[in-house]
């Protein structure tokens, strides 16, 4: 079988295994399925990186039929790179996801999860591979749809109205979406990337591709919460299913973060993007409201997911603040933190899960001493709240550090100082949980139940995945090769340089 | 074939240093409570292993061979590395000699008190003395950095190692301050220098040397560096030291002795002589404001030092004045100086472990902490109190204590460079830190015990032997200073 077929199968696979999941139905069984799923795709992104990286952009004409006529499905080091992020988050958290689950979804809905799931992954493979700006469209709904049904599976009233208000503000964005390309199909007649990218530039003085412009990035920015469009995200991530929050925090906003890259660097070019409508200006002021309001926010946050959900906010303002620097190492920073971000909090809420999977809670001021009972899950959350504050030998720092060279490039001292400003915010929101659950003393009056069998450390199975992101954490760290590659090819990639 | 063989047990042996206390950390959390003797053995013959090590090192420093342990490149040129360099070998030294006896301190306070999660607090003083290594033998300042930073972490737990609510507010009050600092100014002024000059290693001369920057720039670049090390307690930025005394006597020994505070000005002069180089900093003048702050940081510490009735926060405020005179005899950028500097680490180091060794020895048999409840209890308690009046001694700078040897040292850096402030600070320090420490000692021995109904006498035998060692090591620094000089006239300024 040729890698090229790879690239299709990669979004056919968890596609056609969605509706056989509501046939099985047996929670145990379904598991199975979907986690053969999700390291089968894992083990095909893995094949196709390496592909791309050996020998180049891969193309795939879907039903044969040659672009721009048909729907091209494209990979090159970036896409490679993004998909391989979703790919590895969803086979880690759908390991850690049985006990979770079980937990905290209601069991006659678990297949109806395993099922959303699935589609979910099959809307961000979608978006990454393909190459053609309708069918991303689709594909982004697909993705959007499922969220919002697995958000609504939180046990909590509360995450159906979460859902709601996400719903309403992602159909908002889908929409603009849509007009902007809409206006761009009317001005050029084509709707794949590269085809645009060769005739926007020549129209690129028209009024209708500026508003094309500003549609989709408005559009896109609500998709992966970009201040001050960010308001569905708190209540979303609070609300949902531990399991889902740690998955769409590290994927779904990275890949939408990804459509921009791609929209902005591939279709209209650097030039007219940044240098004429100077688009970088107004991303580095949200970016910047962006580290400030949500971590300060976070600092305030009595319950903990909420904390991460206001950190996360915090974190694609670092993103897009790469972005608007408009430089190889601002991109290969702002690249270089979708994957460290996404094994970061992905590794947090995965704490945050074990952690309710044994207190039902995950409210700061229950979990007074917690880390007696469960050592392993508190340590991970140290590493990996530690990899989020940037210190060294962690993946945070590694982002930091390029951030920072970004900003000196251009001479921007108040800039690098404003990046180690936040990250002091974030050791404050990160510490203020670490202090309570390490370092309070437990009393009886806590916990009238304490020393009940059932507070003790998550299972393994929770812990083992678990602890592998935070290993990763470290590792990616300290060996930077591939990451640190594979991001500067992509933003070389993108600036046209090679 | 030899000659790869020697090379290869020297990396060895340097890269144990970090090796042996991480080991044993791990040996020590894995005897645990239950076998309390056994993790206490292992504590103690780790300690006396890592001496030997470090030992090893020095007699190996004369040949000329620079020897430098990669261990990972996070990013390309970018290195975790190790290195043996004379001044780094002294902290090493220092560091390692004084956890063997801190230990056998430790055992005996830990265990009177009847202390909560013992294993916990082994082994995180096992790591801090990891990293301190690490921050010794580091051969650039991204190294240093990382090191610097996992000490400030690690001694967290031992900081707040009581859960009271003041203990986690001091231990607040210690991230606060060291992060911020390191994170907001050491940080950016380390990504700034790898923007420059492309480079961190430590080298003789600075790295600065052919970037030919201006003074102005030059000058930022010291003031983010000095005030981004936290850990050497400069005002505005000393207040997490006093806070964290709520620790354990232990813990504040490391803290102020062993580790944590001799980390931060080793840093500083570290980064002084070997990042900034003496003639450059001559040439720009950017080490001059840190002169004066250091001055008026051992001034205005010795004062308020006066007021403390709290014997700890006496002893704490002494710190930082006692830490301004190794960044202030830096400062100064002569050889001569620098010389004072390094000794004053060593010098400082015995004297205060001994004055802290002693506040604990008090606490430990008597439960007082207040300089105002001493009064007659050097007959009950002889020992401790000789070993403290000899630390004051040292403090002061009166032979035949070590303390002299730094002061004589720094006297002779002032002169040479003719600097009437640096003179008259260390004169009028010298007399408030006697004002500030002699009364104790006085009251100790020759005022009249009022309470005669205390029958409590000397402290625990670990207690009394590590104390007394420490002070026979103040008195012994003095008079056989010959090891000590002839390893700091290595310093290569």
């Amino acid at each position: 079988m040729s890698t090229s077929h790879l690239l299709v199968l990669q979004v056919v696979i968890p596609l056609v295994v969605a509706p056989l999941c509501i046939l099985i139905r047996k929670q145990a069984l379904v598991w199975y399925v979907v986690l053969a799923v999700s390291w089968g795709t894992l083990f095909s992104a893995y094949r196709l990186l390496m592909q791309v990286l050996g020998h180049g952009e891969i193309i795939y004409f879907l039903g044969g039929w040659a672009a721009p006529w048909g729907i091209e499905y494209r990979l090159d080091v970036l896409n490679a790179f993004v998909l391989m992020i979703v790919a590895s988050i969803g086979a880690i958290v759908m390991t850690y996801a049985k006990c979770s689950i079980i937990k905290e979804i209601a069991e006659d809905r678990v297949y109806l999860f395993y099922t959303a799931y699935l589609l979910n992954l099959t809307g961000l493979y979608g978006v990454v591979v393909t190459g053609d700006v309708f069918n991303m469209f689709v594909f982004i709904e697909i993705s959007s749809l499922s969220s919002y049904a697995m958000i609504s599976l939180g046990r909590e009233r509360q995450a159906l109205m979460a859902a709601y208000r996400y719903l309403i503000l992602g159909t908002i964005g889908a929409t603009f979406f849509l007009i902007g390309i809409g206006f761009l199909y009317a001005m050029t007649g084509t709707l794949n990337i590269a085809d645009l990218g060769v005739r926007i530039p020549d129209l690129e003085n028209t009024r209708t591709v500026i508003t094309a412009l500003a549609f989709l990035t408005v559009g896109i920015s609500l998709k992966f919460a970009l201040f001050p469009l960010h308001g569905w995200l708190p209540n979303a991530y609070t609300y949902a299913p531990s399991v889902v929050s740690a998955f769409l925090a590290s994927t779904t906003t990275k890949v939408f973060i990804y459509v921009l890259l791609r929209i902005l660097f591939s279709i209209f070019g650097t030039t007219f993007v940044f240098d004429i409508i100077t688009l970088d200006r107004i991303f580095l002021a949200s970016a910047l409201l962006a580290i400030f309001s949500g971590s300060i926010t976070a600092i305030y946050q009595t319950n903990v997911k909420r904390m991460l959900a206001w950190s996360s906010i915090a974190q694609i303002g670092y993103m897009i603040l790469g972005v608007s620097l408009v430089s190889v190492t601002g991109l290969l920073a702002g690249i270089i933190h979708l994957f460290n971000h996404a094994i970061i909090k992905a590794a947090l809420f995965m704490c945050m899960g074990c952690i309710f999977y044994r207190f039902n809670t995950v409210q700061l001021s229950d979990l007074k001493g917690v880390g007696r009972y469960m050592p392993w899950t508190m340590a991970a959350f140290i590493l990996a709240g530690l990899s989020l504050i940037g210190v060294p030998l962690t993946v945070g720092f590694i982002s930091k550090w390029y951030l920072i060279m970004a900003a000196i490039e251009r001479d921007w001292w108040w800039l690098a100082f404003a990046i180690v400003a936040g990250s002091l915010l974030a050791v404050v929101y990160i510490w203020r949980v670490v202090e309570v659950t390490c370092f309070q003393s437990v009393t009886t009056k806590d916990h009238p139940e304490a020393n009940q069998p059932h507070m003790k450390e998550a299972p393994l199975s929770m812990l083992i995945p678990l602890w592998i992101l935070v290993i990763a954490n470290i590792y990616f760290g300290i060996n930077t090769e591939l990451t640190v590659d594979v991001a500067r090819q992509s933003a070389e990639w993108l600036f046209g340089i090679k | 074939m030899v000659v790869w063989d020697k090379m290869m047990t020297e990396e060895l042996l340097l890269l144990s240093v970090i090796v042996l206390p991480g080991a044993g950390a791990v040996f020590i959390a894995l005897a645990g409570e239950r076998h309390r003797n056994l993790r206490e053995a292992i504590t103690l013959s780790t300690a006396v292993l890592l001496f030997i090590a470090v030992l090893l090192l020095y007699q190996g420093i004369d040949n000329d061979t620079h020897l430098v342990v990669e261990i990972i490149e996070p990013v390309a040129g970018l290195s975790l590395a190790l290195y043996v360099e004379p001044l780094g070998l002294l902290f090493g030294l220092i560091c390692s000699f004084l956890w063997i006896i801190t230990s056998i301190y430790s055992i005996g306070y830990m265990r009177a008190n009847q202390e909560q999660n013992q294993t916990r607090f082994y082994v995180c003083f096992a790591l801090a003395i990891a990293a301190s290594m690490g921050v010794a033998f580091s051969a650039n300042m991204f190294s240093l950095y990382v090191f610097y930073e996992i000490i400030t972490l690690i001694t967290y737990p031992l900081v707040t190692h009581s859960g009271t609510e003041e203990a986690i507010r001091a231990g607040r009050e210690y991230l606060g301050y060291l992060l911020g600092t390191s994170i907001c100014l050491l940080l950016l002024a380390i990504i700034w220098t790898w923007s420059i000059t492309g480079t961190l290693d430590f080298t003789e001369g600075g790295v600065f040397v052919d970037s030919d920057l201006p003074a102005g720039l030059l000058t930022t670049l010291y003031v983010l560096y000095v005030l981004g090390v936290g850990k050497a307690a400069l005002m505005p930025f000393h207040r997490w030291l006093p806070a964290a005394m709520v620790a354990p006597t232990p813990v504040s020994a490391l803290l102020h002795a062993v580790a944590v505070v001799k980390a931060g000005v080793f840093t500083v002069v570290k980064l002084t002589v070997y990042l900034f180089g003496l003639d450059e900093l001559v040439r720009t003048g950017a080490a001059d404001w840190l002169f004066y702050l250091a001055g008026a940081t051992i001034l205005i510490a010795s004062l308020i030092a006066l007021k403390q009735d709290n014997l700890k926060a006496r002893l704490a405020y002494s710190t930082v004045s006692q830490l301004s005179y190794v960044i202030m005899a830096a400062a100064i950028l002569t050889p001569v100086s620098i010389l004072a500097a390094a000794i004053h680490i060593a010098v400082h180091a015995f004297g205060k472990i001994t004055l802290f060794f002693a506040a604990g020895s008090i606490y430990v048999t008597t439960h007082k902490t207040e300089v105002s409840q001493l009064d007659g209890i050097g007959r009950r308690m002889p020992w401790t109190m000789a070993a403290f009046a000899i630390g004051s001694l040292s403090m002061i700078g009166v032979p035949p204590t070590a303390g002299f040897l730094s002061k004589w040292y720094l006297l002779q850096g002032t002169y040479a460079v003719e600097s009437w402030v640096a003179i008259s600070v260390v004169v009028i320090s010298t007399l408030l830190n006697a004002a500030y420490f002699l009364p104790i000692v006085y009251v100790a021995f020759f005022r009249e015990d009022k309470e005669e109904k205390e029958t409590h006498g000397e402290a625990p035998f670990t207690i009394v032997l590590a104390l007394t060692l420490t002070a026979v090591g103040t008195i012994l620094l003095f008079v056989l200073p010959g090891r000590l000089l002839s390893l700091v006239q290595l310093i290569k300024v």
